[in-house]
């Protein structure tokens, strides 16, 4: 039970501009602006509009300034923050085949149409520290070469032809909004794609790993993973037309399942799905792993009481503003509870005291 | 292209377009149209969908931040403003280019406004394709010793 108390509004207010000069540092050193942390930490940026279900660079870079670099807490801003802006409406679903890639991978065709493209990426870095970047550093020059102009196709398509793989059934239901109605269980794969799209990375992360080294193994290839920027089309009720609203960058992963069959389907591959929001491909691999995981029983899988398998847990868990609500709540005062709980405890004791009493009279 | 269509591109390029080249422009313009709101910018989202594997039954993907205004010209055009992220501004020159785009300054809307700006974004979008392009891998095979 939380019981209210008052007072503390002095103290709260000079915490409350102490944190202010905590955040801006040594005033030797110049501050930080809003535009320097969406050019200058655009990862962070796009983990903090991926989860915090939000799609504006200026916002999450505001959102991570005002936290002091805390991204839960920055989440938790653009969170509240988009409670509070009137909804226009839903787009069109996004055509991630059009998409214009920055990068483009697969671990499983070498030879693709639209080829290999690695992008701005970490790999194949050594993961040494680069100290020019602690001096003023320049920019190398960037390699350019004659540009595709084709769209790229889906890797899953050449696997399509063949019918190796199970084929996604295309579909215009309305799906269903964890933002606007509770979770229920059991959740449609919709519904869980959209938990696991603004999920904790680490969480998800967590839990895709665990279906790698065994709790659950679905022997996943990154079929395909591309980040780039795609139109976003929405129906525009006054004009009786849709229209080009923007333009967002996405990661998309299509991971391709070993999947002996069974009961219900034929042996093929089988897929898992990815897509978040930004250059976000760890957590876009990873819930394509867990979406995967959670398909067991619309694919007639065994449950081998794997957490990856256990939709309750996972959904349930996912989210990291659900989970830092309730878990740093308890900081927060309790003394009446607490009160009453030393009451109790205390009565216990007394009780067991006099109940032992007399039996340690009797022995001696 | 139909009329419908021509409107749907200029608004699509309105949405995207950068904020301050945008602005720049229309004030390289130099016009100042009189005209009422019939609805004052306001800023909003819109949940933006994907599809399961990129091509089944839609899911909730997020929201992203929009800004939209209509208004009407004293000449009777209306305009329709939506466009990315909030910025009230951009909207209020969205709509009226787009109502401009209606009456008889089209033609030179076009030409000092719409064109510029989608010469300028197709070419940041080549320059993207153009480094992209740069780190595509080319495989080679090892010569191997039995094939000598």
């Amino acid at each position: 039970m939380y019981v209210a108390v008052k007072g503390g509004e002095r103290a709260i207010d000079n915490a409350h501009a102490w944190l202010a000069e905590e955040r801006r540092g040594d005033l030797g050193v110049a501050e930080l602006s809003v535009a320097q942390i969406r050019e200058q930490l655009a990862l962070a940026v796009n983990r903090v509009m991926a989860e915090g279900s939000l799609y504006d660079p200026d916002l999450a870079a505001l959102a991570i300034k005002q936290a002091r670099g805390d991204m839960i807490e920055a989440i938790f801003l653009i969170r509240a923050y988009r409670t509070t802006l009137p909804r226009f409406g839903a787009s069109e679903p996004v055509d991630t085949e059009i998409m214009a890639c920055d990068r483009r991978v697969s671990a499983t065709f070498k030879d693709a149409p639209g080829g290999q493209v690695l992008g701005p990426t970490f790999d194949y870095t050594h993961r040494l520290l680069d100290f020019a970047l602690a001096a003023e550093g320049e920019v190398p020059d960037v390699a350019t070469s004659a540009p595709r102009t084709e769209t790229t196709p889906h890797i899953t398509d050449f696997l399509n032809k063949e019918g190796l793989i199970q084929t996604e059934v295309t579909a215009e239901d309305v799906p269903g909004d964890l933002t606007r109605e509770p979770l229920e269980l059991p959740a449609n794969r919709p519904l869980r794609l959209q938990a696991l799209t603004r999920g904790d990375e680490g969480f998800v992360l967590s839990m895709a790993y665990s279906t790698q080294r065994g709790y659950a193994r679905n022997h996943a290839f990154v079929g395909e993973l591309r980040i780039g920027k795609v139109p976003v089309e929405m129906d525009i009720p006054e004009l009786g037309f849709a229209i080009d609203i923007g333009e967002i960058e996405l990661t998309e992963c299509e991971t391709v399942n070993q999947f002996q069959g069974s009961k219900t389907e034929p042996p093929q591959f089988t897929r898992g799905y990815g897509l978040v929001f930004g250059q976000s491909e760890r957590k876009a691999i990873s819930m394509a792993l867990v979406d995967r995981a959670l398909r067991w029983e619309e694919l007639g899988e065994d449950n081998l009481g794997a957490p990856a398998q256990d939709e309750e847990f996972v959904l349930y868990h996912a989210d990291n503003i659900q989970a830092t609500g309730f878990l740093e709540h308890i900081k927060l005062p309790h003394y009446v509870d607490f009160q009453s709980e030393l009451e109790l405890i205390r009565k216990l004791r007394r009780e067991a005291m006099e109940s032992t009493a007399p039996i340690q009279e009797a022995a001696e | 292209m139909t009329a419908e269509n021509k409107r749907r591109a200029w608004m699509s390029l309105l949405a995207k377009a950068p904020a301050d080249r945008l602005t720049a422009l229309w004030q390289a313009y130099d016009a100042a149209p009189t005209f009422h709101w019939l609805r004052a910018p306001e800023i909003g989202a819109t949940m933006v969908r994907g599809r399961l594997g990129g091509t089944g039954a839609p899911f909730n993907l997020g929201e992203m931040t929009l800004t939209r205004c209509a208004l009407q010209l004293d000449g009777g055009e209306v305009g329709h403003g939506y466009v990315q992220g909030r910025d009230k501004d951009k909207a209020q020159i969205a709509a009226l280019l787009d109502a401009l785009m209606q009456g008889p300054e089209a033609e030179a809307v076009a030409s000092a406004i719409l064109k510029p700006l989608e010469t300028e974004m197709t070419a940041a979008k080549t320059a993207r394709a153009e480094k992209a392009a740069a780190t595509k891998v080319d495989f080679f095979t090892m010569v191997r010793g039995e094939d000598k």
